[in-house]
């Protein structure tokens, strides 16, 4: 994912600023600021939900678009799943929908945190929604994997199983961005990070030379500089 | 032995210390063959990429060689396995004699406390 000169205005307001921004496939991003830093909002234009008010957003070299959806699976920071439909219907939804979704994997992933395929989406917890849809997403074979708070409303346990989820999907071929506020949780399955504050990139650096330079951990560094 | 990560040090470099401990331990034999990267990322926690640069340094030390066709083995340098042991020991001395200095004992001290404690064989854990 390359961004160049990228820019995102909301009427008068810069979302985002002149971002640029080189992302590797390989590699585990974590996509980390405060709140209304303009994280969501570089994720949506990643994945074509927003157009860019300047500059360009590419995939694999191609700007997004149509074509994009093949490759970037997206797990959005809300639960919009049409909450009509059973379990294995959303299964089947997916299925339709993404060529590379492997309905084997989502299977064994909703038995594995003890999912009932006929439930309603809608009679789930908060929490069991967010996993489904994880699963969902996690299930496809894509190259750009897009997740914005993706352990927000789940318990410990739950976190480490989907931690442990990318760890056991990683692939060379995909990068995977996980946008969060749990720091400290994610930090061990991180390659780098981008931090951003108001809609600025303020670093972009491995977690080991943060670590070896800094002798503190991402989550002591992002404390530091978005200190209130 | 488990995984346990300080945070404020990069996890590669914790690895290596790691399978080094496990080495000198005798928990991977020399010779032995490593679990492959990806299931030592998935039981560690840890991204696969950080665990393949651990294995890339410490295939520069020497301690452990790939075999393209078959995997990754520990060395069957058994020298080089004691310098290991010795180098860690001597580290743990080292970290030892500068915290009973810090408290106030002096090496001979030391010395006269080692060989009254007579709980030295047990596992370190004797709360």
């Amino acid at each position: 994912m390359e961004c160049r000169g990228l820019w995102k205005s909301y009427g008068a307001f810069p979302a985002l600023r002149n971002i640029n921004l080189e992302l590797r496939r390989g590699r585990i991003i974590g996509l980390l600021g405060p709140n209304g830093s303009g994280k969501t909002t570089l994720i949506k234009l990643a994945n074509g939900l927003l157009t860019p008010s300047a500059g360009e957003i590419r995939i694999n070299d191609i700007a997004v678009g149509v074509e994009t959806r093949k490759i970037v699976s997206y797990l959005p920071d809300c639960v919009c799943l049409p909450d009509w439909m059973r379990i294995s219907e959303l299964v089947t939804f997916y299925k339709d929908f993404y060529e590379d979704f492997s309905e084997d994997k989502a299977n064994e992933m909703l038995a594995n945190l003890h999912l009932d395929k006929n439930q309603r989406f809608k009679t789930l917890s908060k929490g069991n929604k967010e996993k489904v849809q994880l699963i969902l997403v996690m299930s496809r074979k894509a190259q750009l994997y897009l997740l914005d708070e993706p352990m927000g409303g789940v318990d410990p346990a739950t976190r480490d199983y989907i931690l442990n989820t990318i760890i056991s999907n990683y692939s060379p071929d995909a990068a995977v961005v996980i946008s969060t506020h749990l720091i400290s949780d994610v930090e061990n399955v991180l390659d780098e990070v981008v931090f951003i504050n108001q809609g600025d990139i303020v670093l972009h650096d491995s977690v080991d030379n943060i670590r070896g330079e800094k002798g503190k951990s991402v989550d002591a560094l992002f404390r530091e500089v978005f200190r209130c | 032995m488990s995984w346990d990560f300080d945070n404020d040090r990069p996890i590669y470099s914790q690895i290596i210390e790691h399978i080094k401990g496990c080495i000198v331990s005798g928990e991977y034999a020399a010779g032995e063959k490593l679990p492959a990267v990806r299931e030592l990322a998935f039981e560690a926690g840890v991204n696969p990429n950080t665990m393949q640069r651990a294995f890339a340094e410490l295939e520069t030390e020497g301690l452990v060689h790939a075999n393209r066709t078959s995997g990754r083995f520990i060395t069957e340098d058994i020298g080089m396995i004691n310098d290991l042991k010795n180098e860690i020991a001597g580290k743990a001395v080292t970290e030892f004699m500068y915290n009973m200095k810090n408290i106030g004992f002096s090496k001979d001290e030391v010395i006269e406390l080692i060989n009254k404690c007579d709980n030295m064989e047990g596992d370190g854990k004797d709360e």
